[in-house]
């Protein structure tokens, strides 16, 4: 490759980088201020209703505030390791969304591993989380860690055998032509494929997926009442900020992911909906992946809300109940299920 | 057959004095070096034993102003006991002589009696012989003096003024670090442990409160709780204020409930000085504990969810709590605090208008309870968090003196409302909830049937609101009756001292318990025919159920820890008085 090439290249990459990052801070920022809409309305109460009409500018305001904030490094701590960890934890919720199909057409990187990537790239996160509990040099942030890597151990596991029913299903474990395999209509949808099979590991991918992105109820390592903060007791500042975001950034993801594989990405859900038809109505073809981007966020923001809904509601299971529900019921269940989807694939799907 | 000849029998060598009381509560005087075997007697042998230590304080007997019908002495150390099987409890009062004087340690006999004997030490320099672990209780650690002695100043302007210098700072500091074996706290061999400073600032001790646990991994193996956090002196203030003006400060003893803690202290100074409250006082007073009855528990439901990790439940209690204060601003004007009962009666009569408040509320709430018993008491992952977590046994719960719900959750229906009925309770139809299991979840069903019962209860009361006098007539009723006040000069001159002097109380001795939303609270008030009590001591429920912290959480992880202290229902206010 020549220079110019590689110049070229890196360009566009870098390019890539700015537009998904910039569009994983829009996300953020309207996750937030759309969490706290929706959990004051279950919690009835307003809600940030201040700041801006309607309180929009709510988040953004809480983020100049977390910049201004003294950026606190406690005496005892691991300065190299306690700056790194929200790093750690950051980027690869932020990596995920390099695979995953916005639109037709608007995939970052179209990699045929997708759906490897994507659950080897989220488990480095509970790495930060981990890092960030023991350079903290604070008990409370230790046992916040100590839950998270127990919980990584268990959960990862049943994530990988949910992704891998649909995979079986679709052959390819590349998340583009995964949602291509979906379109069509919603009854196409992976969820609604190889009954009973999918459905179940669409279940199995959301419990633990709620597990692995720490939110209530199985938000034990940071457990506010119990453990004070976990694993981020100490975390003041930007630093806290970073955390923050990897969380909401989290939520996101975990509902791209199910919706990719599961609810048909960016499909929509009856033909007649889809870009192809509107474009040939109107005659306006630059919508053609516009559209299909509405459907892609659309059903995530469906799922993130099916997310905050739960999150509200439920009381937080304890350690070992959480440990208990993994290698007990979850794992089990999905290493039948994969067998049965297996058995299904060899012997329905192939006559 | 009366404890009093019982004792006689038993013990013929023993010379007990026996002292009249207004609250007929058997007291009687025994030797420092004879009341343990009196004490052992009436726990373990004595038929229909008194099995639970309800109380113990001491009283410092220097300054009477009149001597009382009592044997001669410088302090005395009161033991207080109950007994579920006879419903009566029994006074033994020991004198000691001298100083700073000594007695034995009865923790051998009663397991909760070691907060109350390291209270009496720290209070009045009474000497505890074989105490397992003496250390200060209410006081700060480096606290000059025994605050409830006489001598001690009751007011900071009697005291040279409080500086915190860098040195004072250290040394608090130092204070806070664990020190496992000043606690009691001893390692097993060869194992080490992780000690964690729980509190005194954490999201799940609902106030300031430490807890030193010693852990294994996420296990609690053992336990030590650190109070006095709060404490505020609430027993010597009452030794300078008058019996009318120390009201607003017994609405702060436990703070969610509000003027539900004027009842017992009044109902022992309406003992003393024997004022008839009028049945419309009574039925106000009942109409109000109810209504404080529920907001106390709408608190604890709420903030107990949060420990367990449910975010919403809080906002809803805390809204309907709101309407509960609505009703009490109409009718008293005051919110979390009305101090609105007075000696002889209430502040005032009922406002117009009251009762369609009242209905209103009642039209609204029963649902909601039901609400909330879908919402959160029947959700598996809840009974998962507080079935079987920290379990009181019927024998259990009465060694460490615990009352209240939390008792009636191990099967024992023992409520004061049914039992020794107060202030027309006896009037009400309403029933006594139990559980069997004596765990959380137990703890957490009784107090939901107990806002249905309490719904009931304000019905009745609304239904058949008695008419009459708001306020006794008796001339001991506070504040003096205005339309007395401009009949001559004599009458004039009465009123104006009795509202600035404050009105006697005649010489007496009692103590009321009533049944408050924690548990049994009852005021030990001592008068001596000042127009300030001699003594009084507040026995709350929330002191003797912290205690039973290192018991009930002993081998079980941080997270059950947090339940066990939410489903207690605790208010360190009342902890620390």
């Amino acid at each position: 490759m020549d220079l110019l090439g590689l110049i070229k290249e890196l360009g566009v990459i870098a390019a890539i980088a700015i537009a998904v990052l910039l569009f994983v801070l829009v996300v953020v920022l309207y996750l937030v201020l759309k969490l706290r809409w929706v959990i004051a309305r279950i919690q009835s109460r307003l809600g940030p209703n201040r700041t801006g009409p309607w309180g929009v500018a709510q988040t953004v305001a809480d983020a100049l505030k977390l910049f201004q904030k003294e950026d606190i490094i406690p005496c005892g701590a691991d300065r190299w390791l306690f700056t790194i960890a929200p790093a750690i934890v950051f980027v690869p919720a932020y990596l995920v969304y390099v695979v995953i199909p916005f639109g037709e057409g608007l995939t970052a990187r179209s990699l045929n591993v997708g759906a490897i990537y994507i659950s080897a790239i989220s488990s480095i996160g509970v790495i930060g989380i981990i890092v960030a509990g023991w350079a903290s040099n604070n008990k409370w942030s230790l046992l916040g860690a100590f839950r998270g890597a127990s919980q990584l151990i268990a959960y990862e596991v049943p994530i990988i055998l949910a992704l891998a029913a649909p995979i079986l299903i679709t052959g390819t474990l590349d998340l583009d032509k995964i949602v291509q395999a979906q379109a069509g209509g919603f009854w196409r949808w992976n969820i609604f494929q190889g009954l009973p099979m999918l459905p179940l590991a669409f279940l199995i991918l959301l419990i633990a997926g709620l597990a692995e992105i720490n939110v209530a109820p199985f938000d034990i390592m940071e457990a506010e009442s119990e453990l004070v903060a976990g694993f981020n007791t100490e975390y003041s500042g930007m630093k806290f900020a970073l955390f923050f975001l990897a969380e909401f950034a989290a939520s996101f993801t975990l509902s791209a992911i199910i919706v990719t594989l599961f609810l048909g990405g960016y499909q929509p859900p009856l033909h007649v909906l889809g870009a192809q038809i509107t474009a040939k109505l109107f005659g306006v073809i630059p919508l053609f992946s516009l559209i299909s981007l509405f459907w892609f966020l659309f059903k995530c923001w469906v799922v993130v809300l099916g997310i905050m809904w739960i999150r509200s509601t439920l009381p937080r299971v304890r350690m070992d109940q959480l440990m208990n529900l993994s290698w007990k019921a979850l794992i089990p269940a999905g290493l039948v299920n994969l067998l049965l989807t297996g058995a299904y694939v060899a012997f329905w799907m192939a006559k | 057959m009366n404890p009093i000849q019982e004792l006689h029998s038993r013990f013929p060598d023993i010379v007990f004095t026996q002292q009249k009381t207004n609250d007929d509560v058997p007291t009687l005087w025994v030797d420092r070096f004879r009341v343990k075997e009196v004490l052992l007697y009436l726990k373990s042998e004595a038929e229909k034993p008194y099995r639970m230590l309800y109380d113990l304080a001491a009283i410092d007997e220097r300054a009477r102003r009149t001597p009382a019908a009592q044997p001669e002495c410088d302090f005395s150390v009161v033991y207080h006991l109950l007994s579920f099987d006879r419903n009566s409890d029994i006074r033994l009062k020991v004198p000691l002589r001298g100083e700073y004087p000594s007695v034995s340690s009865i923790t051998d006999i009663w397991e909760n009696a070691n907060w109350y004997e390291r209270e009496v030490w720290d209070q009045f320099g009474i000497n505890i012989e074989n105490h397992p672990c003496m250390r200060r209780i209410l006081n700060p650690p480096d606290w000059v003096g025994h605050p409830l002695r006489k001598e001690h100043p009751a007011r900071a302007t009697e005291m040279p003024g409080y500086t915190l210098d860098e040195d004072k700072q250290q040394r608090e500091e130092e204070e806070l670090q664990v020190d496992p074996e000043s606690w009691g706290l001893t390692p097993r061999d060869g194992v080490e442990h992780m000690y964690l400073n729980f509190g005194p600032h954490h999201i799940g001790t609902h106030g300031l409160l430490r807890i030193i646990l010693q852990m294994s991994g996420e296990q609690v193996t053992d336990s030590a709780v650190d109070i006095g956090w709060h404490h505020r002196g609430a027993e010597k203030m009452a030794e300078r204020q008058t019996f009318h003006t120390y009201i607003p400060y017994t609405d702060r003893i436990d703070y969610l409930s509000g003027c539900h803690n004027n009842l017992p202290y009044l109902l022992t100074v309406e003992k003393i000085s024997g004022i008839q409250v009028p049945d419309r006082a009574q039925v106000i007073r009942v109409l109000l504990c109810e209504l404080f009855r529920l907001e106390s528990h709408l608190v604890w439901f709420g903030t107990f969810a949060t420990d367990v990790g449910a975010m919403s439940p809080v906002f809803y209690t805390f809204n309907d709590r709101e309407r509960v204060f609505d009703i009490i601003e109409a009718i008293t004007g005051g919110r979390m605090h009305p101090q609105w009962f007075r000696i002889g009666g209430v502040a005032a009569d009922l406002p117009t208008g009251w009762d369609g408040l009242v209905r209103d509320f009642l039209s609204y709430f029963p649902a909601r309870i039901e609400e909330y018993d879908r919402m959160i008491v029947r959700n598996s992952i809840f009974k998962q968090r507080t079935k079987g977590v920290g379990v009181y046994t019927i024998d259990s719960a009465t060694e460490w003196g615990v009352t209240g719900p939390n008792l009636r959750s191990t099967g024992l229906d023992w409520d004061l409302r049914k039992k020794r009925p107060y202030s027309s309770y006896d009037q009400f139809d309403f029933e006594i909830p139990t559980a069997t299991e004596g765990d959380c979840y137990a703890r957490t069903l009784v107090r939901i049937e107990e806002m249905r019962q309490s719904v009931r209860i304000i019905e009745q009361a609304l239904n058949n609101m008695p008419a009459g006098l708001y306020q006794s007539e008796n001339r001991l009723a506070m504040p003096p009756r205005k339309a007395d006040t401009m009949v001559a000069i004599e009458t004039l001159i009465n009123h104006f001292l009795s509202v600035s002097w404050g009105q006697p109380v005649p010489t007496g001795e009692a103590m009321v318990s009533v049944e408050m939303p924690k548990g049994n609270s009852g005021y030990h008030l001592i008068s001596d025919g000042g127009n300030y009590a001699y003594r009084c001591h507040i026995r709350t429920p929330s002191f003797a159920h912290l205690q039973t912290i290192p018991m009930l959480s002993r081998g079980l992880l941080v997270s059950d820890l947090i339940a066990i202290l939410g489903s207690l229902d605790y208010v360190l206010a009342d902890v620390d008085r």
